[in-house]
């Protein structure tokens, strides 16, 4: 029979413990809040989503030439630095590591200006397997046409409009909150626990706690219960330091809970079976480190998931940290229940399934 | 009833017999004391009677419970101080014997059993930064939190200082009179002499001798006056085993038979 009394002693050995070496305390509460500092201050800034292009513009600053500089910059997709007219085009975009330029041609505005006009070309330089070529093309491009139909005294017929998908508009900082958040339900339990298992392997503390009526079951429910606390502390200074230094829009809702302890007790009972699983502590942090990175990166904490490549996306969906993560992305930032409750059964089943694994493999004595 | 029964105990870790077919018994109230060389299997034996191993072979019965299946039952009768008694860093010794009375179930005063063990100056000092003689010493404490009727000590009294030596002493002499049992491994000759009602001096996984101390000298001894334990000892494990090290798995001395 699993006791109370013995899983609430267990607790506040360990808790005091912890708080009182205070490594443990610093890696789960105040290190996720330096990564969304970090993180927040590196991707919120405004320059970010602009291209940035050379411009030469080689017709003596002519009113025309001006213009259609000034309608690139009135698309806001582009940071154009201006490059004298006469030096080698190619040659500065090499020694600028510049990507992307537009010569305009001398003549540009005479020929324009001519009755009638004569045809003209822009040049644009550009390096096709930059992610960013496409959009120095396509804008680039606009402006000539709508250039085009202006001159001819024209007028477009068919015209766009944007509707945005999601009901707001989200900044990488909205991404970021739960990604984060995933990070710390993964890191904190994960390290701790390769470590504390095959430490406590090495020092026979397991053994000698085979000879109290503590059972390795109740211990494993005292680690949980301790970092499902460490984890809900821990949610509320994040998405509190989301909020109040980059205006992070979280929804606060009932849906998050089951994710923040899932989370931990998945994590938890994984670093329980590498550790104890493992013969030293050494070789128990290398398998730690092997599981742990990996899914870090993958697992759409610090990058969303569907950026990546195909088959990264279907390793993705085999590591739990994913389900964790989306299913605080879809409660968080969507309100998209159906998918979070998806998520849910997915980390509940995968949850209880390594949870009996750390047990049945977890020693207390030898044999 | 014996406290301890054992018939044929057998145990190998490969092919290497640790425990090669031991028998003895330890009754109500007695000093029990395992004796032997390093690597002679008396901590295999005792980790055997404590449950935390299994036998190959042979009878195991410890206040009538079979260790290894009924464990659980007979853990909460016992105390044990293993070799080298580690614990949580950031615990204190007086957290630490709360911890095993709330792990227990039982009320016990803090205070009084760090004083039975001479550790009520460090009552509040975490375990890292206690000494090797103190660590030990919270060891045997918590061996007395539940109150056991019979106590396995192994080595408890190496690293210590002789005035912390006595205190151990003194907490298996007052156990004794309280008919509580104790098994007793130790290097110190000495300190058996002193304590045991009866020794086994063990060699290679086999039990050489047996009786009280005196009936050993009595038995073994070259019939010098005034001839101790330890020359006994050292006459039948000779020079060749008392230069080996290490524990039983890691180290095995050549098999001798005597």
């Amino acid at each position: 029979m699993v006791s109370g009394r013995r899983i609430r002693a267990d607790l506040s050995v360990f808790g005091r413990g912890y708080v009182r070496s205070r490594i443990g305390l610093f890696f789960s509460l105040i290190f996720p809040i330096i990564l969304i500092l970090l993180f927040g201050a590196i991707f919120s800034g405004n320059g970010s989503s602009t291209v940035p292009v050379f411009v030469q513009n080689n017709d003596d600053n002519s009113s025309l030439s001006l213009g259609f500089i000034h309608a690139l910059n009135a698309t806001n997709t582009m940071a154009i630095t201006t490059v004298s007219p006469g030096v080698n085009f190619s040659q500065y975009l090499a020694a600028h590591s510049g990507s992307a330029g537009i010569v305009i041609p001398s003549g540009f505005g005479s020929s324009l200006s001519a009755k009638p006009a004569l045809p003209v070309s822009v040049t644009i330089y550009g390096n096709p397997t930059s992610s960013t070529d496409g959009i120095v093309v396509g804008v680039t491009t606009a402006v000539v046409s709508a250039f085009n139909l202006g001159l001819a005294g024209a007028h477009a017929l068919v015209s766009t409009q944007q509707v945005s998908v999601a009901s707001k508009t989200y900044k990488y900082i909205d991404y970021l909150v739960p990604g984060l958040v995933g990070f710390a339900v993964l890191t904190s339990p994960m390290f701790a626990l390769v470590n504390i298992s095959s430490q406590y392997k090495r020092d026979k503390i397991f053994k000698q706690l085979s000879l109290t009526p503590l059972t390795k079951t109740e211990w494993l429910i005292s680690k949980i219960t301790w970092y499902v606390f460490l984890t809900l502390i821990s949610f509320v200074l994040m998405t509190g330091a989301g909020t109040l230094f980059f205006g992070a829009h979280i929804t606060y809702a009932l849906g998050i809970i089951p994710f923040l302890l899932l989370g931990p007790f998945l994590f938890v009972s994984l670093g329980m079976l590498v550790g104890t699983v493992s013969k030293s502590v050494e070789s128990a942090a290398v398998v730690g480190n092997l599981i742990t990175f990996p899914m870090m990166f993958l697992s759409g904490t610090f990058f969303p998931v569907n950026t990546m490549p195909a088959y990264l996306q279907t390793l993705a969906h085999v590591l739990p940290l994913f389900y964790v993560i989306d299913g605080l992305n879809s409660v968080m930032l969507y309100g998209n229940y159906t998918s979070a409750l998806t998520d849910g059964v997915v980390l509940a089943v995968l949850s209880a399934v390594i949870f009996g694994l750390a047990v049945r493999f977890f020693k207390w004595r030898e044999d | 009833m014996s406290t301890i029964d054992v018939s044929s105990l057998q145990k190998a870790y490969g092919s290497l017999r640790a425990v090669d077919g031991i028998s003895f018994s330890v009754s109500d109230g007695e000093v029990f004391s395992l004796l032997g060389p390093n690597g002679a299997g008396k901590t295999t034996t005792i980790e055997i009677l404590e449950g935390l191993r299994e036998q190959d072979a042979g009878e195991v019965k410890v206040l009538g419970l079979d260790p290894w299946k009924q464990g659980y039952e007979l853990h909460k009768k016992i105390g044990v101080i293993p070799q080298g008694f580690k614990f949580v860093d950031y615990a204190t010794p007086k957290e630490a014997i709360n911890y095993y009375a709330a792990l227990f179930g039982v009320k016990v005063d803090a205070d009084a059993i760090l004083k039975r063990v001479i550790l009520e100056d460090s009552a509040d000092v975490y375990f890292s930064k206690l000494s090797g003689g103190q660590k030990q010493k919270v060891g045997l404490a918590l061996s007395l939190v539940n109150d056991p009727q019979l106590v396995f000590l192994d080595e408890p009294t190496t690293g210590l200082d002789p005035q912390a030596r006595r205190a151990v002493w003194e907490v298996i002499r007052t156990l004794k009179s309280d008919n509580r049992s104790v098994l007793l491994t130790t290097h110190y000759l000495d300190e058996a002499e002193e304590l045991a009602d009866e020794v086994a001096i063990m060699n290679h996984g086999k039990i050489i001798a047996s009786g009280t101390p005196a009936e050993i000298i009595a038995q073994h001894g070259s019939g010098k006056q005034g001839e101790s334990l330890e020359d006994v000892f050292v006459k039948l494990v000779g020079e060749e085993a008392r230069g080996q090290a290490g524990d039983p798995p890691a180290s095995a001395p050549p098999r001798r038979r005597f």
